[in-house]
């Protein structure tokens, strides 16, 4: 057994243990204990990456292992990391565990509640250490489908609606995703002796550009789709605001980064010539995101729609700058997805805890809860700075490289793109701002409100856990800039390649 | 000729010896203990079954009439589990008052469509296939109206029986145009003799027409939905698993070894009826509320996905069509085990029967889900595996569109299932079906597809033995 398998193989066990588990108050403790499980596998393979690292190792992916699985159609399950999924998998981890605190007082069919949301975390755990396009696939389907169950059951408001709309739009861009697979397969070797769904060796052969063509829009809308990318993106508030806190914060932190991840590690990577052409359609389409998002936060009142339209302007700021297609904008990518990824899920997470106390999400139903409950005010203060990209917590990190990434272009319409993009900084501001005056400062309006408790002990270990992590990577961004940025070498590579800037 | 030869046809020598003893065992029993016929009957072919997997003798009889090949055997084996899931399915339905008295009549009539699906099969002339086509639909539209004291079953046997008259009068039609321009019906003298002119082409219309009803291919499938509804699950879960995988599987053979030279022909045929057949069936099942029409309609469906397999006459796409039947035989008879063990216990067999199920029948619900799932094609049951093999084997040979089109089509056929699901997990209801305790045949038969329906996918072992056996044109 490899260590990489292990990251799957450590949530299967733990939904078979939970499974097994006759009193249903065991079964977060089962689930804490793997997923902690799972977080110091995380910390350890970190190390275990850049000691090998360290020590010279210079593939492009380390830890590989490949099996032989269909031979006919030589499908492998391959998993191997670089960098980028290293940090993937981190961040994944760190927020399943914060999920699974946060969702601590689920009451309702509590086994079902903890099963689904592992097998979610199974799939998007695979996904990442997946180097075979067909497994990945399988994962990132798998990854899918438990959102239908929890979204529906355990969720709020237009809880059937919202399943439904999730599920079938996110399955509708696997849809556009297995086509362009198959595609990337049957062009995958030259004389077609040799197909293969592994990345590494398809980017070792150039796909012929009219196939490009069909195919790198098909794959990029696919993960597209998932990354909230305009104008499919309408899955999203809907769904995020629906969901019960775990799985927003799930959903929004981690699984709308597959879109990301897979959009650059698949689309762009292995079809860079299309990409090349193509992207200035998918950059206008990124542009509208970032702004139409950060603009559809104002008019908000629900503090999870906000949020969500939030989503959809960071994720859209994280395609927008793997559009850029330079070393410094894709180094901004990977930190953007790490850090709205934690920032996020901080979100929905305080975003819950204050729905359990108060029972309203709308703003102006709330006020001066600073002085009443101090401790989730201020983290959510810290989460609001961080979003806006506050120097010294990780968004500011992340942004700022990706426009600097971005203004490396000379060309007219990429610095209009960027301005316009760099604008959604200021909407922010106002709507992060805006909710914090509202909902923390000022006089309490209801009186309902004065008794409210704090924050509970499991519900620190969630918010603490992941306001860490976000200050770790302001206060320290360069490791993670390192460790991603090495990993980019080859996929820069082939880019400047074909087209030295 | 010596007697040996004859072991070729180990499979439907097998299965007449055992309609032959299963109608000997009801002259001699005891009349008090006629439930005794369904345990003997299952055991024997469970022999059968096994029987089935020792290796077997290939060639031809009958100065090529017959032929026997491992595709065709591995078909058979497949049919014949299928058939065991069918029978272990209905022991309990069989235990019913009104149905002990014939119960002998049962097993004799389904596995007299079974020899004759066999040597539909095994056909390498078109005579024998047309014998066989009809030994294997007649004892079924009997079956169908097996519950006689209900009108709508006698009136689903009688729908059976003029819809397939009529198909095979088209088949025949068709037929005799082949023969009138190439003087022969052995398939291999029709292969080498057949050329491109219209008449031709007009026999291999009619010909695929008649085929089309059989598999019920949009536009003849108007019999399917009535016909479901009004047979008894356990005959149902049959025509649309065992019926339709068998007619698949010959038609797939026809096209690929008789009528390569048309191939441009029939792969534009095949596209349009394909596209037809799962955009159609889709749209019809989302309307549908009674849980048998639904399985209908997403059969039909279904069977819209096979044919991404059939179009591109590659080995590829055999090998995928004969996997998917697998699958899908354990994944269709899993969703029809649980219609039926509910219908039987409960009588109900509407979607909205089926709110709130969760909470009282979780093991159920959970089998129900499965299968639903592996019918969307969502992983990591096999039917995802299945549907993945297929859309590959269409877009080896260019068929982007038509992939692009099915997939679209899962997404539609996710959203039915999933209403299914919302169903049995999210709705409440004021009168759930009582939780209840099914019968100890009717949980093997579900451990048996749920087995199937999670292993076949992980074990690579079974798609790469059925590639191996598969050839293309």
């Amino acid at each position: 057994m490899d260590i990489l398998s292990l990251f799957v193989v450590i949530p299967v066990l733990t939904i078979t243990a939970i499974l097994f588990l006759k009193d249903t108050r065991q079964v977060r403790l089962v689930s804490a204990f793997g997923m902690g499980l799972q977080l110091l596998m995380a910390a350890l393979l970190v190390f275990l990456y850049l000691t090998a690292r360290h020590a010279g190792n210079s593939d492009e992916m380390l830890f590989i292992r490949d099996y032989l699985w269909f031979k006919s159609l030589n499908i492998h399950y391959a998993v191997g990391v670089d960098g980028i999924s290293v940090a993937m998998i981190a961040l994944t981890s760190l927020v399943v565990f914060a999920g699974i605190f946060a969702s601590w007082e689920v009451e309702f069919l509590r086994k079902e509640f903890f099963i689904s949301l592992i097998l979610l975390a199974t799939g998007v755990f695979g996904f990442f250490i997946s180097i075979d396009l067909f497994t990945m696939f399988l994962f990132y389907e798998l990854a899918v489908i438990p959102m239908y169950l929890l979204i529906g059951i355990w969720g709020s408001g237009p809880k059937e609606y919202s399943a439904m709309k999730l599920t079938i739009m996110l399955m509708g861009g696997s849809a556009l995703l297995l086509v362009g697979l198959l595609g990337i397969y049957f062009n995958s070797s030259p004389d077609a002796t040799k197909l293969t769904f592994n990345i590494l060796e398809i980017s070792k052969v150039v796909i012929p550009l009219p196939a490009q063509r069909i195919f790198f829009p098909l794959t990029f809308l696919g993960f597209g789709v998932l990354g909230a990318l305009f104008p499919f993106h309408t899955w999203s508030p809907d769904g995020h605001a629906s969901a019960p806190t775990a799985v927003s914060m799930l959903h929004a932190g981690v699984l709308m980064k597959l879109g990301g991840y897979g959009a650059f590690r698949v689309a762009i990577f292995l079809m860079p010539e299309a990409a090349h052409e193509l992207s200035w359609i998918f950059i206008i389409l990124t542009s509208i995101s970032v702004v139409y998002g950060a603009f559809g936060a104002i008019a908000q009142k629900d503090l999870k729609y906000i949020n969500a339209y939030s989503s959809v302007s960071h994720c859209g700021l994280v395609l927008f700058a793997v559009l850029m297609m330079n070393q410094t904008a894709m180094n901004g990518a990977i930190i953007q997805m790490i850090s709205h990824g934690l920032m996020t899920a901080l979100f929905f997470a305080l975003i819950g805890m204050l729905y359990g106390r108060t029972h309203t999400r709308l703003i102006n139903e709330m006020g001066g809860l600073m002085k009443v409950i101090p401790f989730l005010s201020v983290c959510y203060v810290i989460a609001g700075l961080a979003s806006l990209g506050l120097p010294g917590l990780s968004g500011f990190v992340a942004e700022m490289t990706i426009f600097v990434g971005a203004f490396q272009h000379h060309e007219l319409f990429y610095r209009i793109v960027t301005i316009m993009a760099v604008s959604s900084i200021v909407i922010t501001a106002v709507y992060i701002l805006r909710v914090i005056a509202i909902l923390l400062l000022g006089p309490t309006t209801n009186e309902h409100f004065e008794h409210l408790p704090d924050a509970k002990w499991f519900e620190k270990i969630s918010v603490i856990t992941l306001i860490g992590a976000v200050a770790a990577i302001g206060l320290v961004p360069f490791w993670l800039s390192t460790m991603i940025g090495t990993s980019l070498h080859p996929i820069i590579n082939k880019i400047l390649a074909l087209n030295p800037f | 000729m010596s007697l040996g030869t004859f072991l070729i046809m180990r499979h439907e020598l097998l299965l007449i010896t055992a309609a032959l003893l299963v109608l000997i065992a009801e002259l001699f029993w005891n009349p008090e203990k006629k439930k005794g016929i369904s345990h003997f009957s299952l055991i024997l072919f469970g022999v059968i079954t096994i029987i089935g997997f020792l290796p077997s003798p290939e060639g031809s009889i009958f100065g090529g009439m017959y032929v026997s090949s491992g595709t065709r055997l591995l078909m058979k084996n497949i049919l014949n589990i299928g058939t065991l899931i069918v029978f272990i399915q209905s022991i309990g339905w069989l235990k019913k008052e009104e149905n002990v008295e014939k119960v002998s009549e049962y097993f004799l009539l389904l596995i007299s469509t079974l020899v004759g699906m066999n040597f539909m099969i095994s056909a390498g002339h078109f005579l024998i296939f047309y014998i066989g086509i009809e030994l294997a639909i007649i004892p079924i539209a009997a079956l169908a109206a097996y519950d006689r004291y209900k009108n709508k079953s006698a009136e689903a046997g009688i729908k059976l029986i003029l819809s397939s008259a009529l198909s095979s009068g088209i088949l025949l039609y068709g037929i005799s145009m082949i023969y009138g321009t190439t003087g022969t019906l052995y398939f291999n003298e029709v292969a080498a003799l057949f050329g491109n002119t219209n008449l031709q082409i007009l026999g291999f219309i009619f010909f695929f027409a008649g085929m089309a009803f059989k598999i019920s291919i949009v536009p003849f499938h108007l019999w399917t939905a009535d016909v479901y509804e009004g047979s008894p699950v356990n005959i149902t879960s049959y025509l649309s698993v065992i019926s339709k995988g068998a007619s698949v599987f010959i038609l797939m053979i026809i096209l690929f070894t008789v009528f390569p030279v048309i191939i441009a022909t029939w792969q534009k045929t095949i596209f349009v009826v394909s596209v037809l057949t799962m955009t159609i069936g889709n749209l019809f099942a989302i309307r549908q509320q009674n849980l048998k029409r639904f399985l209908a309609f997403s059969s039909i469906s279904q069977a819209g996905y096979i044919l991404l397999g059939m179009i591109g006459g590659n080995q590829l796409g055999m090998a995928s069509i004969i996997y998917y039947i697998l699958v899908y035989v354990f994944s269709n008879l899993g969703a029809f085990g649980v219609v039926a063990a509910i219908s039987n216990a409960k009588g109900k067999e509407n979607i909205d029967d089926y709110n709130g199920l969760y909470h009282t029948n979780p093991k159920l619900s959970l089998v129900m889900t499965l299968a639903l799932f592996s019918l969307a094609g969502i992983p990591p049951v096999a039917g995802f595996f299945g549907k993945f093999f297929l859309f590959t084997a269409a877009a080896q040979k260019g068929f982007y569109l038509l992939v692009f089109i099915a997939v679209l089509n899962t997404i539609i056929s996710l959203y039915y299932y999933l209403l299914v699901v919302k169903a049995m997990f999210i709705s409440k209801s004021d009168t759930p079906i009582e939780s209840f305790k099914s019968d100890i045949s009717t949980r093997i038969a579900l451990g048996i597809c749920i087995a199937g329906i999670v292993l076949t996918g992980f074990a690579s072992i079974i798609f790469e033995v059925i590639r191996n056996l598969s050839f293309g044109v």
